[in-house]
Parts: structure tokens; C-alpha cells; sequence
């Protein structure tokens, strides 16, 4: 049973991966990027009961936490890039 | 004779949180234009997450896990409307406009 | 504002006690030194908390209590949405309809402007894209959304949340 929801998971992570490829815009790619993130970490919780190894669980919670900073801190860089770019043209 | 009912009902829950991450997926890929795209990802990011791990919850019956996996659905919860707003807002600010009329105005 | 000032050795109390449960729940080896490595960190995310303003936002407990019967209603919002965004993806024709809805609210907390903005953006087929003092800007896959947004539904149930009683 859940070999059909991590089967599930990982074709929409390959989705996933395939929007990140065709982009266009580059918030497409960081939309894309989360969405697999997210899955990943619903993959390892999915993984856990799988295998019965309920450590995975832990690492679940480790991806969504660094998934969400990772997030957050790609957007920063991309925001911040014309700011920096207008400071350049300043100097 | 519980045990059974409660198997199946996860069973369900399971599948549908698969066919509902399936579906964000292919969305992600159909739907045109980022902003339109944002409601697929967010699709996969709450039904399809509450979907799953009230599966595997119920699964889990009264442990540790279940604990754990209910702290890490809210988690997931709180954090994707966070994520996605700051993805659109981003967005926004750098002028990628959305392909929708204003309010109030003709198509 | 005062008032929130006065109870926060309580504020801190509360998310200490937060943490340190959390903590004990997800080591599960409890040697002195991981203990004490434990209680380290949980001091140390309540130091960063602090610096952040964190208690300036904080609610307080009644909205806490609130907030299950809230997060049903929510559920059944959720579920809704959820088959309608799933309908428009999968019919061949693809009828999406985009539409910018502009909300005013009258929530004037922030804590209470971010839970409505992240209702808004947890049912799928509206998202919250901008915030600005008190109108929130959201983005509907279709026109029926749109319709469920101008009900104000979900802005009456933030209300409700914050009512002091």
C-alpha cells in the first residue's frame, strides 16, 4: 500500500523537476524546487512506515525545516540581487 | 473487526493523498503562468499532506509516531502558506505581473 | 500594550515548557550530557526568540483554545476547495478563470492578519499574494473561489478568534 503512495509521490517529484527544468521565470524553478522539497519530506515520512523504520520520521522533520529556510533563503538572494546590481551601478 | 475498518480507512486515505499529489503534479505542469501554477503546489501542500499522514496516523494507532508524524503535518501546514507567500510576494515585487483582469474591470 | 509586557515571564514559561516537551519527546536517549545539551538549545531558541520580538506578536492562550474548532471548519474549507482545483486541473478544457480579489480587513493585530492571510492561502485555489497595512491581495484560480472569498466566511471565523470576552 505504500509503495503506491511513494510511487505516487516520486512521479510528481520527477513533475516536479521537469517544471524546474522548463522554468520560464526563475519563480517558477523556486516554486518547483519547494513542491519537490515538500515531497521529499512526505516521501521520508511515507519511507518510514515502508520499512518500518520510524528513525525516518526524524529526518522527515529535519527536511521540512531545512527545506523552508532553504526556501526562504533563495528568495532572499534573488531579491536582493537588483538591489545590490542598483548599488553597483551607484559606486 | 476495528482494526479492519480502521486498515481500510487509512487505505483510503493514503490512496486518495497519492492521487492528490499526482493530480498537484500534473497541474504544476498543465496549468499556464506561474501565479496559476502556485494553486497546484499548494494543492499538493495541504490536501494531499493532511491526506497522508492522517493515513499513516491512524496506522500508527496510539504511539510516539503518531505524535511525531501529527507534529510534522502541522509543521508542513504552517510553513506552506509561509513559503508560497513569499514566493508570490517576490514575485510581485519584481513586477511579474498576474495574467487576471482587475476587479471591477471588463474582460 | 502594557498589559502584554507584564505577563511575559509567563510568555516565556509557556514556550520554555513548549520546547523542552518537544525536545524530550524526539531525543528519546536521556543521558545527562544530552539532557543538559537539551535544555541548552531550548534556553538558546528562547535567547533568539527574544531578540526576534517574538512576544511582541504572541497571542494569547483563549485564542490557543480557539484555535482547534477554527482548524475544523478550515478542514471541511480545505476539502471543498481542494475537489474543485482538482475538477478544473483534470477536465480537458482547462477553465481556469484568474482573478485578483481585494480584501479589507479589519483584523488589526498582526498575529490575527496572518492567520487570515494563511487561511486564505491553506485552501487551495486562493492565495494570499500581498499584504499591506490593511489590505490583503489574493490571487483566485477560478470565479467560484473569488465568490467564496467576498463571502467573508473566512474572516468572520479570524474574527471570532480573537473576540475578548
Amino acid at each position: 500500500m505504500y509503495v503506491v503512495v511513494s510511487l505516487a509521490i516520486l512521479v510528481t517529484m520527477v513533475l516536479a523537476l521537469v517544471r524546474a527544468l522548463r522554468g520560464p521565470s526563475v519563480y517558477d524553478r523556486v516554486l518547483a524546487v519547494n513542491m519537490f522539497g515538500t515531497k521529499t519530506a512526505l516521501l521520508l515520512a511515507v519511507i518510514a512506515f515502508l520499512f518500518e523504520r520510524p528513525d525516518f520520521l526524524d529526518l522527515a522533520l529535519a527536511y521540512a525545516l531545512i527545506n523552508l529556510v532553504g526556501v526562504l533563503a533563495v528568495l532572499e538572494f534573488i531579491q536582493s540581487k537588483p538591489r545590490k546590481a542598483e548599488a553597483a551601478d551607484l559606486d | 473487526m476495528i482494526e479492519l475498518v480502521l486498515d481500510i480507512l487509512s487505505w483510503v486515505l493514503l490512496c486518495t493523498g497519492g492521487a492528490f499529489v499526482l493530480i498537484g503534479g500534473i497541474g504544476a505542469l498543465r496549468l499556464p503562468g506561474f501565479y496559476t501554477r502556485l494553486h497546484a503546489a499548494s494543492l499538493t501542500e495541504t490536501m494531499a499532506t493532511i491526506l497522508i499522514f492522517a493515513g499513516m496516523i491512524l496506522q500508527a494507532g496510539l504511539s510516539l509516531a503518531a505524535i511525531k508524524l501529527f507534529a510534522i503535518m502541522v509543521f508542513l501546514l504552517l510553513t506552506a502558506p509561509t513559503a508560497s507567500y513569499a514566493l508570490a510576494n517576490a514575485a510581485l515585487q519584481s513586477g511579474l505581473r498576474p495574467v487576471a483582469q482587475r476587479e471591477g474591470e471588463d474582460a | 500594550m502594557s498589559s502584554s509586557y507584564s505577563a511575559r515571564p509567563l510568555q516565556i514559561a509557556g514556550l520554555l515548557l513548549i520546547l523542552l516537551i518537544s525536545w524530550a519527546l524526539w531525543s528519546g536517549i536521556y543521558k545527562p550530557l544530552l539532557i543538559g545539551l537539551g535544555v541548552f538549545s531550548c534556553l538558546l531558541s528562547i535567547w533568539v526568540a527574544m531578540r526576534t520580538g517574538f512576544f511582541l506578536h504572541a497571542m494569547p492562550l483563549r485564542t490557543f483554545l480557539r484555535l482547534p474548532l477554527m482548524w475544523w471548519w478550515l478542514l471541511g474549507e480545505v476539502v471543498k476547495s481542494s475537489l474543485e482545483v482538482a475538477r478544473v486541473i483534470l477536465s480537458p478544457s482547462l477553465p481556469i478563470q484568474p482573478e485578483l480579489v481585494e480584501l479589507t480587513t479589519t483584523e488589526e493585530t498582526d498575529s490575527g492578519k496572518v492567520i487570515l492571510g494563511n487561511c486564505i492561502t491553506l485552501s487551495p485555489g486562493t492565495v494570499t499574494i500581498d499584504v499591506h497595512e490593511n489590505r490583503l491581495l489574493v490571487h483566485c484560480l477560478t470565479a467560484q473561489g473569488a465568490a467564496g472569498l467576498r463571502s467573508r466566511e473566512s474572516e468572520r471565523r479570524v474574527a471570532r478568534l480573537e473576540i475578548k470576552r
